[in-house]
């Protein structure tokens, strides 16, 4: 910021005259900020048929108030609280496998010296990133199909082969293992750029204080990342009602909703499936508040005890 | 001496962790080119694991025969170039005014943006916005339009305008260009490398979309790639129209999904190496701010 000096001169002026005065560059923001209105505000408030009897048809306005109806109804509804249950159990077990594995490979993958095999180990690893949702959902069901190779080393092993894809007691598997496999190395990124800008004189004095390589992590490295970390585990949690919705849709089919549907799938099936606008409407903005809530009490948590925060 | 040797056991155990890191990673890949070159009655025995058995480019070339995947693989290029257009415009003019911190109404217009990135409307409203109220269904508009700027590209659009060196502007201006003329001669031309990173993330964010293209296209003609591969994997196509049934199950060939499968995914996969880069630097920038 110290290159724009003269960008913090306090303007003082009447605020009509410094829009006058800029009016140029704030002509940039007219189509951008009808965009938002239109595409992002606008749903916001869409979000009013929970409220409303809504049919169908464009207008959301032309319906009767009915306020807490739908609310009342799914928090009744049996299906709901299973797919709450499950969006809670899926995320959490992907979150506590996810975090630490991935804090781990980035320190292995920083103790790496030759740096040509550190890059290709780097490069192999971000790749499932870029694949699509419907590519990684069908290689998901080769992989663990009757015919496929997770049988075969099974039928070797002397085991009987098994439908995975369609027993609900694996679909948290397969979920937390096709994750690990789309975001281990994707996930490192982060860390690794926040290993970068670790002053190497702590390293140095370290060093000659005579620490292992172990301690050099676990004492310099470690507390260098640690708002990474922080700020990575806030936006993980405010997402613990989010489990990755379009892999499920993908992966689940009736045969594991028992285990599968989640509160989006949930919303989708109700809503563009079902027709119910209105119910489905007012699941999914529970779903959004509850998220918005968590997030704010996770920033405020980390503001508070590692003084690293999201705003 | 004691701590040569554990240094070396160390890297020897790090290698190791790191090669299978490497192959868990890479199998699927591995398994899916195996079986598109496999015979379907080497799959449906489960004979094939690392390397095509019964070596065949028969699903190839049944595949590429048949006009249809290039419809589809066109309509997803259509989209993509479209639609990445719109999308890095848009970041470019709306970052602009947000990283110039001398405009007052930053503090509004700026927190504006940043609030869709913790709360949105939800699926439902806008699925009845776009396909009702704006009438945008089974129009190419509902593919490209309604997620075209992204709070988080914006910041990192922004962040890079807010770093630019300022006398460069300053210079333009005394050469008598307008706000107009410094932003597209002098601030677009100095932030290519972030154009392209943004380029990038819309770009494979476009290739892959299916979820929007599902929800909004009806017609079958406008499909992408990806709707159609969907109906495959999930034997929704008729055996007959993709032109390869497995003589075992009757349904949709697996060497015929692995194909389709390696098809669709094979500009994403040649291109990535040389642009991975891009990608880091778009996420450490996002980093600083984030």
């Amino acid at each position: 910021m110290a290159a724009h000096a003269h960008d913090n001169v306090v303007d003082t002026s009447p605020l009509w005259k410094h829009v006058r005065k800029e009016w140029k560059l704030y002509s940039f923001l007219i189509i951008p900020v009808i965009y938002f209105i239109i595409f992002k505000y606008a749903p916001m408030i869409g979000n009013i048929i929970a409220f409303r009897k809504y049919r169908g048809g464009p207008n959301i306005l032309g319906s009767d108030w009915v306020g807490f109806r739908y609310f009342e109804m799914f928090m009744k509804d049996p299906t709901f609280w299973r797919a709450f249950f499950n969006d809670l159990t899926l995320s959490v077990s992907y979150l506590v496998v996810k975090f630490p594995l991935t804090l781990i490979f980035a320190l292995l993958l920083n103790e790496i010296r030759w740096m040509k095999w550190k890059k290709f180990v780097q490069t192999v690893s971000y790749l499932p990133h870029f694949i699509s949702m419907v590519i990684v959902a069908g290689m998901v069901k080769e992989m663990v199909s009757l015919s496929g190779p997770i049988n075969a080393f099974l039928a070797w092993l002397g085991h009987e082969p098994t439908s995975f894809i369609s027993l609900p007691e694996w679909f948290s598997s397969i979920y937390v293992t096709s994750g690990i496999w789309q975001s281990l190395g994707w996930g490192t990124i982060l860390y690794l750029a926040a290993m970068t800008a670790i002053n190497t004189e702590l390293y140095e004095a370290a060093r000659i204080d005579g620490a292992s390589r172990f301690r050099l992590a676990l004492h310099v490295t470690i507390p260098g990342i640690l708002p990474t970390v922080m700020v990575l585990l806030i936006l993980d949690i405010g997402s613990i009602l989010g489990s990755n919705f379009e892999k499920i849709l993908l992966l689940y089919n009736p045969l594991t909703y028992e285990t599968a549907d989640v509160i989006s799938t949930y919303v989708y099936r109700m809503g563009i499936t079902g027709g119910n606008f209105s119910y489905a409407t007012a699941v999914g903005l529970f779903e959004g508040i509850i998220g918005l809530i968590l997030v704010t009490i996770a920033n405020e948590i980390s503001k508070r005890t590692t003084k690293s925060s999201l705003w | 001496m004691k701590r040569t040797l554990s240094f070396n056991g160390f890297n020897l155990v790090n290698g190791f962790i790191m090669i299978l890191v490497v192959l868990f990673t890479l199998y699927p890949f591995i398994y899916l080119v195996a079986q598109s070159f496999s015979s379907e009655a080497a799959i449906y025995a489960g004979k094939v694991s690392f390397f095509p058995v019964e070596f065949t480019t028969q699903t190839y070339e049944v595949i590429l025969s048949k006009p249809d995947f290039f419809r589809y693989y066109g309509n997803t290029i259509l989209y993509s170039v479209l639609g990445t257009f719109i999308a890095v415009s848009a970041t470019a003019v709306i970052s602009y005014p947000l990283s110039k911190a001398k405009l007052r109404l930053n503090k509004f217009f700026i927190p504006f943006v940043l609030f869709t990135m913790y709360f949105g409307g939800g699926l439902i409203p806008n699925y009845i916005l776009v396909a009702k109220t704006l009438g945008m269904r089974d129009t190419i508009w509902a593919i490209v339009i309604p997620g075209a700027i992204s709070a988080f590209n914006v910041i990192l659009m922004k962040t890079f305008f807010a770093n630019l060196p300022n006398e460069l502007e300053e210079a333009g201006r005394v050469d008598g260009l307008g706000v107009f003329g410094i932003f597209t001669k002098i601030t677009i031309p100095l932030s290519k490398p972030i154009l392209a990173t943004i380029t990038l993330f819309v770009i494979v964010g476009m290739w892959n979309n299916w979820f929007g293209p599902s929800l909004f296209l009806q017609s079958k003609e406008k499909w992408p790639i990806a709707l159609y591969l969907k109906q495959i994997i999930d034997n929704a196509v008729s055996p007959a129209e993709i032109g390869a049934a497995s003589e075992q199950t009757g349904q949709i060939a697996a060497s015929v999904k692995s194909t389709a499968m390696v098809l669709t995914s094979l500009p994403i996969i040649c291109l990535y190496p040389f642009v991975q880069r891009y990608f880091v630097q778009g996420m450490m920038i996002g980093a600083v701010k984030g």
